[in-house]
């Protein structure tokens, strides 16, 4: 990110607002802000450069919880409003947070058009696969058949998967986490914040009282290990409790499969390598079918591409260069005459 | 209006050149026919000749819609005279139908005795059945009672151009410029300026551009040769004040006002817009004017466009978006979000004809309450709006001095009638136009996001960025003396009360209502807003001369009202509120002032016409 200037060195409590923080106990959203919190700091921006826009739902009320400016604005529009302001002032260090419902159901068409523009915010979606603050009808993340309040024989909507949709829209940054794992999170929320046009992190987040237990097959500490799969650029594409289990290309089908390195000749060296440039591979690994495949977490992709703000600051400073404003001859500008 | 001739001059030619007072001229024809250039470059001509005018298009919703089809007819209307003009005039005194489908669809408005122009080269079977004639209207008693004159444009166009060799196709097209040239004949422009358009507009086909000039001296070439001086007229220069003048249309001044608030509040416009009919055209203009501190934004949705202002207004800019009807009606929502948080923000209503997509391409009035009233909550909202197209860019400024003096959303209403209409404008003095002050929170001590002005009760406007400001805002109640969240019922009633006390508050800096023409006491007032008060100034000004006890004045500013409006209206025996609508300014001041006003509407899609308006002022007179 190009504002990062040298300032005072701030800590998490400076980021923690006077706000009571109304989230249900046990809400996997009180780990994201205690992990963003302490991130924060290391940013290197100056405390007053940094805004957090959000829209309608629980994650939404993150704002209030983060002593930054803040604005807490309308169902789905988040992104638009955060462009905004990114485009008003670009030394502004600006984060958006969303919600499954928030940013794919109602803000879908501003979240597609964020990612595509590449502009220069960070977006945390919290992915509970449910509707929380409207009390628990199913969302757009949710498992095909699900049963809720709203769908007691089933939700009849098939799913969209956060990372992949972003992946689709020709975002730049494209990461995943569990809102437990405050390694990774620390990770992910670093990278993004140097990442100079949109960042999108899906986090899985636990909805105690709807959803609980949704991601427990993966983010589960007893699971995790078996069947998370932490991607890192350069790296084997291996996971498994006993690290013996990778990912490799079947030519036939050009699709992934599981392969167990000792089993059948099979060594490191037929192990994908991730290429976080690749989008190809990002969105093959976004869309693997749990619990067949492993879950893919961490920066899936990232490629550098101008960024939205980048490109209309450089349209503006092209029309100053060529152009002295002088609204007299402006406003007298066409074919005159005078009498 | 109409065409008496008075005592003529003798041109050079020798023949009998009659003088009137003023004349209007509808050009109609295919949409491919080129009739927007031929109007727009007759225009040009008119204002250099020192004519007061003032002029409308009315194009086809399609883009190209079939040749020689009624859908697909293309007009142009302008009033010019040698005194001052209010409206681009009601029935034509001249008629140029370049086909049969032009015939049809504008015959019909053809004053009786007006001089029509027929290209009779266009009058084929074919689209004579195109345009559902049985037979050629031409050779009916259809053109009895005007001076008809049949002329084969399409062969003396090919005629005029054969020498420069270019395809027959692409001759054809110049019909537009014989046309005009005839037209400049019959008025007696200057051939120049038009010249030198063509040749600027076509310098890369150098050939395009010397058919057309051929042409267009073609069209003039034939008037003198053919014998028909008996329709050649002069209207002498208007009497206008003094000073440099531009022809401005209504989507031209209001970008030409958003740049203009951008320099003199020295705070830079993020201009956030969706393409739409008839707004689009302040988008254009103003994606050229980025050295004037205007960045535009071209979102998603029309959500996308008002969000993307309201984000730029929070952190420090001025946020403005313009849309029409069914765009406005997206906007909504994000409306409420900067009344609720108290941020300055411009949204320009164009409006057309509705509901739902209704006539993206006319005109309507129909959008005052929804501007009013039409949000979810007690949302009140400031809403001005502009009376012609140069009174725009003025109603811009204003629109964005409350805005920021009192961190509230603006609504300026305009219309398609507005927006597409043009008249002469006398440029003003950059001196003289009022000041916008903007002052942005900066210090610390004793700061709350929503610590009030005492007098007009806007709230700082603090933006990030700003070291020891911090805070958080949101749609979400909030609490009057913290800013922070608060469900409390009395400060929910406190604040509703406070955001509509503040409101109501800026009559303080609203100009008195005055009035247009006429006593401010009376039997009558006509009282209009918005794009009718052309219409309505000279349906009063012809009432009065016929002895009427008549006044007009116009609103505008129409949330809130100015201070003394319910007080004048009082003394007249008689209000009567012209609008095209059903009636909602009619209801607006009844509910405000317990008035009988009386409301007097059309909905067609048009401008009235002044003469109904002035045979409305007639009747209520009698009655």
């Amino acid at each position: 990110m190009s504002n990062i200037v040298e300032t005072t060195k701030l800590t998490k409590k400076d980021f923690e607002s006077d706000q009571d923080v109304r989230w249900c106990p046990g809400c996997g959203d009180y780990s994201i802000l205690a992990n963003v919190q302490k991130v924060m700091p290391e940013l290197g921006v100056p405390h007053e450069n940094v805004v957090w826009v959000s829209g309608i739902g629980c994650s939404s009320r993150f704002p209030y919880y983060m002593n930054t400016y803040g604005f807490h604005t309308i169902h789905g529009r988040a992104p638009a409003i955060a462009m905004g302001v990114k485009i008003a002032n670009p030394e502004l260090s600006v984060w958006v947070v969303t919600g499954d419902g928030d940013g794919l159901s109602i803000g879908g068409n501003h979240l597609m058009h964020a990612l595509r523009r590449n502009i220069d915010i960070k977006i945390l979606m919290f992915n509970n696969r449910i509707y929380g603050l409207t009390k628990g009808q199913y969302s757009p993340t949710s498992e095909f058949g699900k049963q809720t309040k709203s769908a007691p024989t089933g939700a009849p909507d098939y799913p969209v998967d956060p990372a992949s949709f972003a992946i689709g829209c020709s975002a730049t940054f494209v990461a995943r986490a569990v809102d437990t794992d405050a390694k990774l999170l620390n990770d992910i929320l670093l990278r993004a914040a140097k990442h100079a046009g949109t960042a999108f992190m899906e986090i899985y987040q636990n909805c105690v009282v709807f959803n609980d237990g949704a991601f427990d097959g993966f983010a589960d500490k007893t699971q995790k290990d078996e069947h998370q799969l932490r991607a890192i650029h350069g790296q084997p594409l291996i996971f498994g409790a006993q690290k013996n289990k990778g990912l490799r290309i079947d030519s036939r089908t050009l699709g992934l499969e599981v392969a167990t390195i000792g089993e059948g000749g099979v060594t490191e060296k037929d192990i994908l390598v991730h290429d976080e440039t690749n989008s190809t591979l990002a969105y093959m690994l976004a869309r693997m079918p749990f619990p067949q495949f492993p879950v893919a977490v961490g920066v899936l992709y990232a490629k550098e591409r101008p960024s939205y703000d980048e490109t209309v600051l450089e349209q503006v400073a092209a029309a100053k260069a060529k152009t002295k404003p002088d609204l007299q001859k402006l406003l007298a500008s066409g074919n005159t005459w005078t009498v | 209006m109409a065409q008496q001739a008075q005592p003529g001059t003798v041109d050079s030619s020798g023949s009998k050149v009659k003088t009137l007072r003023g004349a209007v001229v509808r050009f109609a024809g295919d949409s491919g026919d080129g009739m927007q250039v031929t109007g727009t470059q007759f225009t040009a001509a008119t204002a250099l000749a020192g004519n007061d005018l003032a002029t409308f298009p009315d194009y086809p919703a399609e883009i190209r819609a079939p040749a020689g089809t009624t859908y697909g007819v293309s007009g142009f209307q302008i009033n010019f005279a040698a005194t001052d003009v209010f409206t681009p005039g009601d029935s034509p005194d001249v008629l140029v139908a370049m086909n049969p489908a032009a015939l049809k669809t504008n015959g019909k408005d053809l004053k009786r005795g007006g001089l029509l122009i027929v290209n009779t080269g266009a009058f084929t079977p074919q689209n004579l059945k195109k345009a559902g004639y049985e037979t050629n209207p031409l050779e009916t008693d259809a053109v009895d009672g005007y001076n008809l004159l049949a002329i084969d444009i399409t062969k003396n166009t090919l005629s005029a151009v054969k020498e420069t060799g270019i395809s027959s196709k692409e001759a054809n097209r110049c019909k537009n410029f014989w046309t005009l040239g005839l037209m400049f004949w019959i008025y007696g422009r200057e051939l120049e300026s038009t010249i030198k358009w063509i040749e600027s507009k076509f310098a890369k086909e150098p050939m395009v551009a010397q058919a057309n000039v051929l042409a267009l001296k073609g069209g003039w070439a034939y008037g003198e040769a053919a014998e028909i001086s008996h329709y050649r007229y002069e209207v002498p220069a208007a009497p206008v004040a003094k000073g440099t003048y531009r022809n401005i249309g209504g989507n031209q001044a209001t970008a030409l006002g958003i740049a203009a608030a951008a320099q003199l509040s020295g705070v830079p416009v993020v201009f956030g817009a969706y393409p739409i009919t008839p707004a689009s055209d302040i988008l254009h203009d103003l994606s050229r004017l980025k050295a004037y501190g205007v960045t535009t934004v071209q979102m998603e949705d029309e959500i996308a466009a008002v969000c993307v202002s309201i984000g730029a207004s929070y952190a420090g800019k001025l946020g403005i978006t313009a849309s029409s009807g069914p765009g406005i009606a997206l906007k909504t929502e994000a409306m409420g979000l900067a009344i609720a948080t108290e941020l300055p923000l411009v949204i320009i209503n164009v409006q057309r004809g509705g509901p739902s997509t209704g006539l993206p391409t006319k005109t309507e009035q129909a959008d005052l309450l929804q501007a009013v009233y039409g949000r979810n909550g007690e949302a009140p909202l400031a809403v001005f709006a502009a009376a012609s197209p140069g009174d725009c860019f003025y109603m811009t400024l204003e629109a964005v001095r409350f805005a920021v003096k009192y961190m509230t959303p603006v609504m300026l209403l305009t219309d398609g009638y507005l927006a597409n209409g043009a008249e002469p404008w006398r440029v003003p003095n950059v001196a003289d136009l009022p000041e916008i002050d903007v002052t942005f929170r900066t210090d610390p001590a004793g700061f709350h996001p929503f610590l009030r002005d005492p007098a007009t009760l806007s709230r700082p406007w603090a933006v990030p960025g700003t070291p020891g400001l911090l805070h958080r805002i949101g749609g979400i109640e909030r609490d009057y003396n913290s800013g922070n969240i608060s469900y409390d019922p009395d400060n929910h009633e406190k604040m509703s009360k406070t955001r509509a006390a503040k409101i109501a508050g800026m009559t303080r800096d609203i100009p008195d209502q005055k009035m247009e023409l006429g006593n401010d006491s009376g039997k009558l007032l006509v009282l209009g807003w918005g794009s009718t008060y052309g219409a309505i100034r000279e349906a009063v000004a012809r009432s009065r001369e016929r002895g009427l006890d008549v006044s007009h004045a116009h609103v505008r500013y129409l949330n809130p009202f100015p201070k003394n409006l319910g007080e004048l209206l009082t003394r007249f025996e008689r209000v009567l509120v012209p609008e095209m609508n059903l009636g909602q300014l009619v209801k607006l001041l009844r509910t405000e002032y317990l008035v009988p006003a009386e409301s007097f509407t059309k909905i067609k899609g048009l401008p009235f016409k002044i003469d109904e308006i002035e045979e409305k002022i007639r009747q209520v007179m009698e009655s």
